[in-house]
């Protein structure tokens, strides 16, 4: 039995520790923001943050998260009115086109821009290695780029995690 | 491309058909089959429902691939309904197949996505859908005044009589309206230039949805006591299976079921591509290591001997001999003989995979009597034909529902995975999720054909290309199918209306097919990727050893505009002056013959894919052996431009395909084994290969849209080479640059 949080709820899993967090998330859990893309922590479609760290959820197996604090695409915002400002970059910028590693992109960014609050195109080519295969690249940097704006204009007002 | 759907022949006006939805709200669609008007009909194949309150719900059609097709068609429906776009919701269809007296209907049109035709195919249609609607409601009020319909007009969502300076809601004329007969006709459509939604940016419709999480793909179908399979497949192409071991696998708390599945035979039409093991289990991760505790013992292969080296030898010596002659325009033997120059290359063209995003998936519940499939498809009246051939059920107990799909790209207008799901699930009688790793859908795809290309020309005195000829021996996508003669394989390989035919007096295409047991498929705008490149290469070495000027050189043979007949998909006409209005853009935007340092350079191309016309400027540096991407300038010629964000989405996306796939990409096969398997070793380029000076450029040309998902492919990766040449003197003539530079 494996015990840990995820979007402020605690949840447990009986089966064996070595099944990756990404399965225990879509197949027990039915959370399903969190997507399958390659099973070996290439593609970051899976991308969830654990103590507020981006991880692979694919190659982290259960047991390494007992009573540890995950959050997933699906507890970034409070409500659809109430965006992470990554999200809400995301959306203005018209990011997603077959959307499917959208979500582990938008977990990764949130994570990669409290290392880099104000990331320069080096930063974001160091650090961002989440595939796209629909080729959404372009228009990922310039969400990056806003989600820091939106993000250092909340943070002034003193609102955000 | 393979898009077959058959569509309805007579004029889909006539089918169009009114109704009351169940909430008391307006419907109008497609009957199924039979005649016009059935009442019995009322209930499906609706596109437009308004409801009391204002809602307005729009059909989607087809299939959802990252394409825009679930934001764009509604649109043209709403537009002509005139109603707030902020107000429209959307609804996928399922498939709407009907039995008739000789066959099939499909009541909601033709239903897949290849061939960038959704939007064209659907371009009046949808917008006939919306006119009527708004015809309908604009009747009812007119009834309701007592006054004549031509004294009517409406703004969005209201029915306006201005002379009385009354409004009525479409919310309060839905009842009323749904029971009026239908016009003959389709109302008159919009002037372009009156559009509100039509031809201005309109974000993605699902995106909210998207970037919470929320969005429900193939992979997140969950249904009443589904179980979880997963298929060992033959690790080496064609191999069936001698006997395999289960012992292990079923001692795995939570693995139910292993069983044999039977493959196709060598060389037949398939409904799946390989023979395999299959486990159903609690979850798909013990469905995983249910497989991984699989003991199979294989039967050698036919194509245990299928290795790279040999395929790409036995093209070279192919191409000694001579070939089938598919084309022979003018003279070219003789103009050959008479050039004061001529030049000759070859060129190589992988294999490569499609590996869209989400691995391939399906839901199936095979009962006796009836069959339900969830899946993410682009052809999903394939899928249904799939489910038929395993099940042995009539199409018509065969339910196909479309999620949103994870990446298209060709992969998914075979539904391979349908069948395999259906065998599962009429094996065990369970309704179950087939799911494939990354591993199955890389080493078990229907790959982009490689092939070499011989290239050779000639030139006069002053320069000028007087003969041409493309030679290609390559493994021809149409080698599975069923009735297909040899002498037709060569189509889907090379498009004989392509440029240069008409701008060059002597051209002759040469094919000669290689038998490789790799099975090949639909990647994104098909041979055009290939031969976009090799022409634009060879195009590029002409101008170079002949003195001249890239870029003027390709205006010299693309000429003034005027429309040449085109017999290809994406006809009845090229405009190859079209080509050298964008070709100037994108040279003039990139500052083209501008001094550059050393090691710096420049490179375009511009190709005709499928109706729509594109051009790419690239800069790049290439220093101490490596290549750095500097600056991306693309532009499209689509006719008319219906979503410019959708449109402006897909030129960015094709050209990071085209440049990812050249970069890096390739598939090889060694002993009949696929040597990749996953990311680390198929690596799709990152963000970081792509510079943030990335500009993207929309040039309207007519009235017309024409598709746009494959046309801003092809020429990222000659403009790509081309830069690189001109940064470094490097000639790419083998694919990808990786082998030969860093990326």
């Amino acid at each position: 039995m494996t015990t840990f949080r995820i979007n402020s709820k605690t949840v447990s899993f009986d089966g064996d520790g070595d099944t990756p967090l990404l399965w225990v998330l879509r197949d027990e859990l039915r959370m399903t923001g969190t997507k399958f893309g390659c099973g070996i922590g290439q593609c970051g479609a899976c991308t969830v943050h654990i103590n507020g760290q981006a991880q692979r959820s694919c190659v982290t197996p259960v047991a390494a998260v007992a009573n540890q604090a995950i959050t997933t695409i699906e507890g970034l915002a409070a409500a659809d009115d109430r965006l992470h400002p990554v999200q809400q970059a995301w959306l203005e910028l018209d990011v997603p086109q077959c959307g499917y590693c959208q979500a582990g992109q938008i977990m990764a960014t949130v994570d990669f821009l409290k290392r880099f609050p104000a990331p320069s195109d080096e930063d974001i080519d160091n650090n961002m290695t989440n595939l796209c295969r629909c080729g959404t690249y372009a228009r990922i940097r310039k969400a990056i780029h806003r989600a820091a704006e939106l993000s250092a204009a909340s943070s002034s007002t003193g609102a955000r995690e | 491309m393979n898009a077959t759907t058959p569509k309805l022949e007579i004029s889909r006006r006539q089918f169009l058909v009114a109704g009351a939805s169940v909430a008391g709200g307006f419907l109008l669609g497609l009957p199924g089959g039979g005649s016009a008007g059935e009442s019995a009909n009322k209930q499906i194949g609706f596109f437009v429902q308004i409801e009391p309150d204002g809602q307005v719900i729009i059909g989607s059609n087809q299939p959802e691939i990252g394409q825009g097709q679930r934001t764009s068609l509604p649109m043209l429906v709403a537009e002509e309904l005139d109603v707030d776009w902020s107000r429209v919701s959307v609804r996928q269809m399922p498939l709407g197949i009907v039995k008739t007296d000789d066959g099939f209907a499909w009541k909601y049109g033709g239903q897949g996505v290849g061939g960038s035709t959704g939007l064209t195919d659907n371009w009046d249609y949808m917008r006939q859908v919306g006119a009527t609607a708004r015809g309908q409601l604009i009747k009812a009020a007119a009834r309701r005044l007592g006054v004549a319909e031509s004294d009517c007009t409406t703004r969005p969502g209201f029915v306006v009589l201005a002379s009385r300076g009354v409004e009525i809601a479409y919310g309060d004329l839905v009842t009323e309206a749904a029971e009026l007969p239908l016009p003959e006709e389709s109302p008159p459509l919009k002037a372009l230039k009156n559009h509100r939604i039509v031809g201005k940016r309109q974000n993605t419709v699902d995106a909210l949805e998207i970037v919470t999480g929320k969005s429900k793909y193939g992979i997140d179908t969950f249904q009443p006591d589904m179980r979880y399979a997963v298929i060992a497949r033959a690790p080496v192409l064609n191999a069936t299976v001698k006997r395999f071991d289960d012992t292990a696998a079923r001692k795995i708390k939570g693995v139910l079921d292993v069983f044999e599945i039977q493959g196709p035979a060598m060389g037949e039409p398939y409904q799946i591509l390989a023979s395999g093991v299959a486990v159903v289990a609690t979850s798909t991760w013990i469905a995983m290591k249910g497989r991984d505790a699989l003991t199979i013992e294989w039967n050698e292969s036919p194509s245990v001997n299928d290795n790279s080296d040999d395929f790409w030898r036995e093209n070279s010596e192919m191409l000694e001999g001579d070939g089938q002659v598919v084309l022979d325009d003018g003279d070219f033997p003789s103009a050959m003989a008479a050039a004061t120059k001529t030049v000759r290359h070859s060129y190589r063209v992988p294999f490569v995979s499609h590996a869209p995003l989400e691995p391939q998936n399906c839901y199936a519940y095979v009962q006796e009597d009836r069959c339900h499939i969830i899946a993410p498809t682009q052809m999903p009246s394939g899928a249904s034909r799939a489910a038929a051939a395993v099940t042995g059920l009539p199409r018509d107990q065969i339910h196909v529902d479309m999620t949103r799909v994870g990446g298209g790209f060709g992969r998914r207008l075979t539904n391979d995975y349908v069948a395999e799901a259906a065998m599962i699930s009429k094996h065990t009688g369970w309704p179950i999720k087939l799911q494939w790793s990354r591993e199955d859908d890389i080493r078990n795809d229907f790959y982009r054909p490689a092939g070499i290309h011989e290239m050779r020309a000639g030139l006069d005195d002053n320069g000028k290309l007087t003969a041409w000829t493309q030679r290609l021996a390559s493994a021809s996508k149409y080698y599975r199918r069923p009735n297909m003669p040899d002498e037709e394989l060569f189509g889907a390989e090379l498009y004989v209306d392509d440029f240069p035919r008409r701008c060059i007096e002597n051209v002759r295409l040469e094919y000669f097919h290689n038998k490789i047991g790799l099975p090949r498929g639909s990647w994104r705008a098909p041979a055009h990727t290939a031969n976009a490149w090799v022409i634009q290469s060879f195009i590029d070495e002409l101008a170079q050893e002949s003195g001249q000027d890239p870029l003027q050189l390709r205006l010299d043979l693309y000429g003034e505009e005027r429309e040449l007949p085109y017999s290809n998909h994406g006809g009845p006409t090229f405009n190859p002056g079209r080509l050298s209005r964008l070709l100037k853009f994108v040279a003039e935007r990139i500052g083209y013959g501008k001094s550059l340092p050393k090691g710096r350079g420049i490179g375009i191309a511009s190709h005709f894919t499928f109706g729509g016309y594109a051009a790419h400027a690239i800069e790049v540096t290439v220093a101490d052996g490596k290549l750095t991407i500097e600056r991306i300038v693309a532009a499209i010629d689509c006719g008319f431009a219906v979503n410019p964000n959708a449109v402006d989405a897909q030129l960015q996306g094709g050209t990071v395909d085209g440049l990812s796939t050249a970069l890096g990409l390739q598939i090889t096969v060694k002993d009949g084994r696929i040597q990749q398997s996953n990311f680390h070793d198929y690596p799709l380029a990152r963000i970081a290969a792509f510079p943030a000076l990335f500009e993207t450029h929309i040039l309207p040309y007519d009235d017309t849209p024409t598709g746009v998902g494959e046309i801003g492919l092809p020429t990222a990766a000659p403009a790509l080479t081309n830069a690189i040449f001109n940064a470094s003197g490097l000639r790419i003539r083998s694919l990808p640059v990786s082998d030969y530079l860093k990326t």
